[in-house]
């Protein structure tokens, strides 16, 4: 499965080697006699490889350069590629010559939990040691560069999943395929067949390879998708799984296109997991160094990656699948030092087999593994007596953990296999079948059968039918037979409990466990926090088991009534940038434009972000500042005329005959005696009687209205005109549109707008009238509507219309001295006006009284929000309260300042819009929000703004400034 | 015995290192329930443990038993995201929050547990003119009302978090920011651990895998509770299980203005340090900081709409990863880790109540949403005070169950009755 | 993320769908004080079935009456509520 005859180049801490096609980082390296790959995180200890998948906690190195930066990568998961670069980790200067293993000196000092007991000092002391604390931790180096490639998501849909590519994975695929059944398969790994790699077999008379390919194949014809370097991470809700596809090795950069990885939203009929199982190390003094590695994985490095992993190997186990190692790794001619099996009996055939060959002992159990950066030999006891051997490998199998996690994810119960020493997939809650490894089932055959079963259950459970499901697969391979493993837990007499690692990455020993455990954290989720056990990169897939029966022993119960963590996604961690596929960066939100958008771009006007809206805030001149054209382009309109872009409000047209009851639920004012023809003021209430918006509503004609509300309350607006229609008043006659892009809109206003209008060959309506025409045979409806205090319209034409009659306006307007304005100037006019503004003044927490509202309201209510007014705290004359404010000196008051009686003390409201004179003084003024503010005209207050370093002296005042007998915009 | 705690100090770690950390004492004893106390409270959370021992300690009642359904700290204290700050714009939450931030300020060595607060501030940025001006307004609020906070340039932002993508065209482009510099994280186990040895150490009877399964109500008034270990009298009894708040308060037949929501968050692997302050922003929902262990911390807006699950949609978490890549581009190659939610009591105005309930002798501890963390000081002391005396500390008046009634309600967000639209 | 059956559009991913309120949670107009506080700020909040109102927002725009378990997310029953479309 390596091809030996293209070599490839790569980088390890700067040295270089060669690897081959198929390699991973970890076989390369091996194959090189590197054995060193790791620190640890606590004790820096040096850490070799100790699996050959995700499993793996020891052999983590940083990949790539730049925006391909990926830290904390697994060496045994990462397939080598032409160019690749890693670094190790977690050590300095270097990985051989690591300052940090110091740590590993003063290890009984800092047992488990060591910082909660100390570093209790004040405050300013404990910045100082977390600092040193913060540096020390942490694995890899963190990423420093923005994305390189591109992330993206995809939607499938399925009738049967399938995760993992192994015998049961492939016979499950097979067999619903052939039902019928639209099938996606999904493996983890470069190439399916997920332990027909590492073991060898005939099936359906194929040598294993061959029987992959043909069944690849198979799949392919029968339609099913099939999908390899793609790990199912997390199963959610109703069937819906999420996939992570790699299109390239972590660091690698991709082909054209540059996609990096893909994130499937997969949502399937039936889930079949045959995820297989994970081999557990054993417990024993030293059991990180270097050289001790899982048998099954020694024996993938033998057969898959063609390296001998060591030449003299001590096997140690509790079942019979770590013979097949001791045999497979003889074969390749390394020497069986000794056989160290925990149980008391072991005689199916393979046992025999290897014990004819080797030296193997019962009863017999790790002690010790001897050398430090590489394992030179063991101690064990066997049957009493301790013996001593040496070696360079130690291959270790404490049993097998089936791989229950999305089972689990999918809220399925787990059942206790106690002679396994293994939780197994229980009832499942939705449409999970678990088969093979992952469902605890052993021996080739039993796999092939369990999974084909699966299959066709799965199929057949959606209607497909079962009765052309095909046959399970027929194996032949030697020693076809369950492993019998017999988990024994407790650590051998003469272990050393301090260097007897449960979690290797995180330095989690046997003592630490048992310290946790006397100190009362006793629940699994304490232990795992206390110890931090289970929480490392591998996310306790290795160590999870081994630490609950320490626990369970300690507690004297059972493993399944100590409990077991909840399994969570992501199956294996999952870079941010595949979730995030591409909406990050510029498209993390959308960005909403109105219809002159591009006009306004033409200008390069500053812009002013309102929701996901852009809309220009002045059209400043050369060298003019944009307070300066802001302050220009409001006097404008009050001397003459001006045009702004007024498309992002929010628009409704609502129409029936039932029109106006309808509306008479959405807005406080009254609503029945509207002429057509006629507009008014109108403002909406939340229920709990909060003033959310307000806008102006028209009677179009006899059953059709046009409300119109603030930018950021035409998000909130089909919400409510929804929940009216549908919910509180089903029977009413009635239907409604958001037209808010359908219909852009325009304001002219200013002493010179009703001549602006009329040159476009309209009569210009009377105020809160409108009229409907044409403008150069694009239709246009004028309303007679003012918010900055002059004569006023607002002319809405098509959307796509809108560009031409912003360019005949333009040319009016220049005619008659006007400008075009922006958001700064509008500003300007509304705070001279003294009106309110939804963000500002209606702020989410005031009712129609704090805003002077209240005489506008529905005398007989009905409308949404009436009824909670009534409440006493509404009507408490405290509240804050809209009023005008000016300041004493003329100069201009901070926004959001807030509003004292003297220099100290608890502020008496704020300042929510600052603006200033527009009568030539530039006096400033704002609007306020202030304790019964009404109550108060007259006083001095202080506007302070301590953050920006400001005081200003202000009295209160009526909040209209500007022509408050409001006879301008009449005429 | 209890109140033969022994002290942790650097010394006794180092004592320990001698004898093979074999005199460690239990942190906790496991006690079995007597038959009465003068206070049952119900949740041994965050919350639940602070109330206990501020009861204790500050109040001088130490016939409390802590009545826990699972283990301590399992609840949302466990789950959450860890950030305490008390920087709120409404003076209700400022008061109580602030309260709140100055008793972790000396919490580590008053419990003499190690919480790992670390005040390394929390930024707030803004992404336009109006929004600095929004957190001008916030800070002058605070520093009126005598709470740190600092208005922070684009600059200075940049030199605070230079992972930040700080370039003009950035879909939120950074334009300054507003600080508060006591503002943090705390390790949130710890909190639990820590409140629990001390209250503990005081006689409190912290009492794991016992579930509240009814309230004993006889004439209107509260004298106990049903238990998975039995019957247990009690003068007061005192709810304080967030997002199971709604559970337990019908056990009396409350109806609450709270309904249950999930929140999630998750954890990068870990990494060294690449961002040393809590960013939080206005107009992206996500917030981030990075452990002392390396794991970037992200959590984001909630799942919106009501489940017990503990299990969340996988959209909300790739929300949040854009988001958060959208504001530090290098965290795009880390790599989630865990992945987790918790059931949050989400009020109907986003503020907490604790006080009185209707029923006599009954107290209520909840609607903390996804913000109590941060209050787990602050919500013990004054909900220790309101069951001592009967009446509410000056800091949780404003906080009582009658407010929805009276219309005082407390709505920092300003977006009303409605969980879902927070 | 739910599957769920629109009675107007079919199955469809949760995340054309906002979740609207309980039932319960109605509070109408012309309600009495008692009644609007009772619907605004009093709920159930169980942790097994309860119903619910959502809209089929980036959909049919349609409301869906559904009894939803709170824990394990099973939609019992689902059914089209409101106007006409
Ligand atoms: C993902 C997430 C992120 C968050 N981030 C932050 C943050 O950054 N900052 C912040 O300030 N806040 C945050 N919060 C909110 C914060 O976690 C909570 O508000 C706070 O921890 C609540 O503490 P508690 O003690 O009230 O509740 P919990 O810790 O939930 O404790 C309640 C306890 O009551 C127990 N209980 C329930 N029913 C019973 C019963 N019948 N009998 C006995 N015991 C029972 C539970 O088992 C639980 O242990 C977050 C929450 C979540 C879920
Ligand atoms: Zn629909």
């Amino acid at each position: 499965m390596i091809d030996r005859d293209r070599g490839i180049a790569f980088t390890f801490d700067g040295r270089t080697y060669e690897g081959y096609p198929g390699d991973t980082l970890a076989s390369a390296l091996l194959a090189q006699g590197v054995h060193l790959m790791g620190r640890s995180f606590k004790y820096h200890r040096p850490r070799g490889v100790m699996a050959a998948g995700v499993e793996e906690p020891n052999a983590l190195v940083g990949v790539g350069t730049g925006g391909r930066f990926e830290p904390n990568t697994r060496a045994t998961d990462l397939f080598i590629y032409e160019g690749l670069k890693a670094v190790s980790q977690n050590r300095w200067p270097s990985l051989g010559l690591d300052i940090g293993a110091a740590n590993s000196l003063i290890a009984r000092f800092i047992p488990a939990g060591f910082y909660y007991k100390t570093f209790i000092g004040p405050p300013w002391l404990w910045k100082i040691y977390e600092h040193v604390i913060r540096q020390a931790a942490g694995l890899g180096a963190a990423p420093n560069a923005a994305e390189a490639d591109a992330f993206e998501h995809r939607a499938a849909f399925c009738d049967v999943l399938v995760v993992g590519s192994g015998p049961a994975g492939l016979a499950a695929a097979l067999a619903a395929s052939e039902a019928g059944a639209r099938v996606i398969l999904a493996e983890q790994d470069i190439r399916l067949g997920g332990a027909l790699l590492r073991d060898p077999a005939t099936l359906d008379g194929l040598s294993a390879l061959d029987w992959i390919a043909e069944a690849e194949a198979r799949l392919k014809t029968l339609g099913a998708r099939i999908l390899t370097r793609t790990t199912a991470m997390g199963y959610y809700d109703h069937n819906q799984l999420t996939l992570i596809e790699r299109r390239v090795e972590a660091g690698q950069t991709p082909g054209p296109g540059g996609l990096a990885q893909r994130l499937w939203r997969v949502r399937a009929g039936k889930v079949v997991i045959a995820a297989g199982a994970s081999e557990r190390p054993v417990l024993f003094s030293n059991n990180d160094r270097p050289g001790v590695m899982l048998a099954q994985a020694a024996r993938s490095y033998r057969r898959r990656f063609g390296v001998l992993p060591g030449r003299r190997a001590i096997i140690a186990t509790n079942n019979d699948d770590a013979y097949r190692t001791a045999l497979d790794l003889a074969e390749a001619g390394a020497e069986i030092v000794a056989i160290l099996d925990s149980r008391p009996l072991a005689d199916s055939p393979i046992c025999q087999a290897a014990r004819a060959k080797f030296r193997a002992h019962l009863d017999a159990r790790l002690v010790a593994a001897l050398g430090s950066k590489r394992v030179n030999g063991a101690t064990a006891v066997v049957a009493g007596r301790t013996i001593s051997v040496e070696g360079d490998l130690i291959a270790v199998s404490g049993g097998f953990t089936p791989l229950v996690h999305l089972h689990m994810q999918a809220g399925g119960a787990l059942d206790w296999n106690d002679a396994g020493g293994a939780f197994t997939p229980g009832a499942g809650r939705q449409g999970q079948i678990s088969a093979g490894a992952a469902a605890r089932r052993e021996g080739l055959s039993e796999v092939l059968a369990d999974g084909a079963r699966a299959g066709g259950e799965a199929a057949s459970a959606l209607g497909f039918r079962s009765g052309t499901a095909r046959e399970a697969p027929i194996a032949a391979t030697a020693f076809d037979a369950p492993h019998h493993t017999l988990a024994r837990f407790e650590t051998a007499p003469g272990v050393n409990l301090k260097t007897a690692f449960v979690d290797t990455q995180n330095d989690v020993t046997a003592a630490d466990i048992d310290l946790a455990w006397r100190e009362g954290y006793r629940s699994v989720e304490h232990l795992k926090r206390y110890t931090t056990l289970g929480m490392a990169t591998d996310q306790g897939k290795s160590s999870n088991i081994l630490g609950l029966a320490r626990l369970a022993a300690a507690e004297g119960r059972t493993v399944p009534e100590v409990g077991l963590t909840t399994f969570r996604p992501p199956f294996t961690p999952v870079t941010l940038g595949a979730l995030a596929g591409e909406a990050t960066g510029a498209d993390m939100a959308p960005l909403r434009r109105t219809p002159l958008f591009s006009v306004h771009a033409a200008l390069s006007p500053p812009w002013q972000p309102v929701g996901y809206w852009q809309r220009p805030r002045a059209y400043p001149r050369p060298g003019e500042s944009l307070a300066a054209a802001g302050l220009r382009e409001a006097l404008c309109v009050r001397q003459s005329v001006g045009m702004t872009d007024i498309s992002t409000l929010g628009k409704f047209e609502i129409v029936g005959p039932d029109a106006a009851a309808f509306l008479a639920r959405i807005c406080a004012t009254p609503v029945a005696k509207l002429a057509v023809g006629r507009g008014r003021y109108t403002f909406m209430l939340r229920e709990d009687g909060m003033v959310v918006d307000d806008g102006t509503l028209w009677r179009l004609d006899e059953h059709r209205y046009l409300l119109t509300s603030s930018t950021g309350g035409a998000d909130r607006m089909p919400a409510l005109l929804s929940y009216v229609r549908h919910i509180l008043d089903p029977g009413l006659k009635v239907a409604f549109a958001s037209v808010q892009e359908r219909w852009g809109a325009v304001a002219v206003a200013g002493p010179g707008a009703a001549a602006v209008v009329r040159s476009l060959g309209l009569e210009p309506p009377a105020h809160m009238g409108l009229t409907r025409g044409s403008v150069d045979a694009g239709q246009v409806l004028v309303l007679a509507a003012s918010y900055s205090g002059e004569r006023a319209f607002e002319i809405y034409a098509p959307a796509h219309e809108l560009t031409d009659l912003w360019r005949r306006l333009d040319t009016a307007i220049t005619s008659e001295g006007g400008t075009t304005y922006g958001l700064e100037a509008l500003e300007l006019l509304r705070i001279e006006k003294g009106h309110i503004e939804t963000g500002a003044e209606i702020d989410g927490r005031r009712t129609p009284g704090d805003l002077d509202l209240q005489r506008m309201l529905r005398g007989k209510g009905g409308y949404v929000g009436a009824p909670a007014l009534a409440r006493p705290a509404l009507t408490d004359p405290q509240r804050l309260r809209f009023v005008g404010l000016e300041a004493v000196s003329g100069a201009p008051i901070p926004e959001g300042a807030m509003l004292l009686t003297k220099a100290a003390g608890r502020p008496h409201g704020h300042v929510t819009s600052a603006g200033l004179r527009l009568d030539g003084s530039g006096a400033g003024i704002a609007l306020s929000l202030l304790k019964a503010g009404p109550e108060r005209l007259g006083e001095t207050l202080i506007a302070a703004s301590p953050s920006r370093g400001r005081n200003v002296l202000v009295r209160v005042v009526s909040p209209v400034f500007h022509d408050p007998e409001g006879t301008r915009y009449r005429e | 015995m209890p109140g033969a705690m022994k002290g942790y100090s650097a010394l006794a770690l180092l004592k320990g290192g001698f004898n093979g950390h074999k005199s460690w004492p239990r942190a906790w004893r496991a006690p079995e329930p007597k038959a009465f106390y003068d206070v049952v409270i119900v949740g041994g959370g965050g919350h639940g443990l602070a109330t206990a021992y501020y009861l204790a300690k500050v109040h001088g009642v130490r016939r409390v038993a802590v009545l826990e359904k699972s283990w301590i700290g399992g609840g949302n204290t466990g789950r959450n995201t860890t950030i305490v700050r008390s920087n709120y714009r409404l003076p209700q939450m400022q008061t109580f929050l602030e309260l709140s931030l100055k008793l972790w300020e000396g919490l580590s060595q008053e419990l003499n547990y190690n919480l790992m607060f670390s005040q390394r501030g929390a930024l707030l940025l803004g992404h336009s003119d109006s929004d600095m001006t929004r957190l001008a307004e916030l800070g002058d609020s605070l520093l009126t009302n005598g709470i740190d906070a600092k208005r922070l340039s684009r600059e200075q932002v940049a030199r605070l978090v230079p992972l930040l993508d700080m370039s003009p065209d950035a879909r939120f482009p950074v334009h300054g920011g507003l600080i508060q510099p006591r503002g943090g994280t705390a390790r949130h186990d710890a909190v639990a651990w820590g409140y629990a040895r001390a209250a503990d150490a005081l006689g409190v009877d912290v009492i794991q895998n016992c579930e509240v399964t009814g309230i004993d109500i006889q004439g209107g008034k509260t004298v106990g509770v049903q238990t998975t270990k039995g019957a247990i009298g009690a003068d007061r009894v005192a709810i304080c299980v967030a997002g199971d708040s709604s559970t337990v308060a019908a056990m009396a037949g409350l109806r609450l203005p709270i309904e249950s929501h999930m929140l999630q968050a998750f954890v990068s692997e870990p990494v060294k340090p690449m961002i040393n302050t809590v960013i939080m922003s206005r107009s992206i929902h996500c917030y981030i900081s990075q452990s002392d262990k390396g794991e970037i911390v992200l959590g984001g807006d909630p799942d919106l709409y009501p489940s017990y699950s503990k299990r969340g949609i996988p959209m909300r978490i790739e929300e949040v990863a854009g988001q958060a890549i959208g504001l530090v581009p290098a965290l795009s190659r880390l790599r989630m880790l865990r992945c987790w939610s918790g059931v949050t009591d989400m009020s109907f105005d986003g503020a907490p109540i604790i006080g009185k309930t209707p029923v006599e002798n009954l107290y209520l501890n909840g609607g903390w949403c996804y913000g109590g963390f941060k209050a787990t000081p602050g919500s013990g002391f004054v909900y220790a005070h309101t069951l001592a005396t009967g009446a509410p500390h000056p800091a949780n008046a404003p906080f009582g169950l009658e407010r929805f009634a009276s219309g005082a309600t407390i709505d920092e967000a300003a977006s009303g009755p409605q969980p879902q639209s927070r | 993320m739910f599957l769920i059956a629109c009675p107007h559009c079919g199955p469809r991913s949760q995340a054309e769908f906002v979740y609207e309120r309980a039932e319960e949670a109605v509070a109408y107009p012309d309600g009495t004080p008692q009644e609007t506080l009772a619907a605004l700020y009093t709920r159930a909040n169980p942790r097994d079935f309860a119903w619910e109102l959502w809209r089929h927002a980036y959909g049919c725009r349609g409301w869906i009456r559904m009894r939803r378990h709170r824990t394990t997310h099973e939609i019992a029953e689902i059914e089209a509520v409101g106007a006409r479309l």
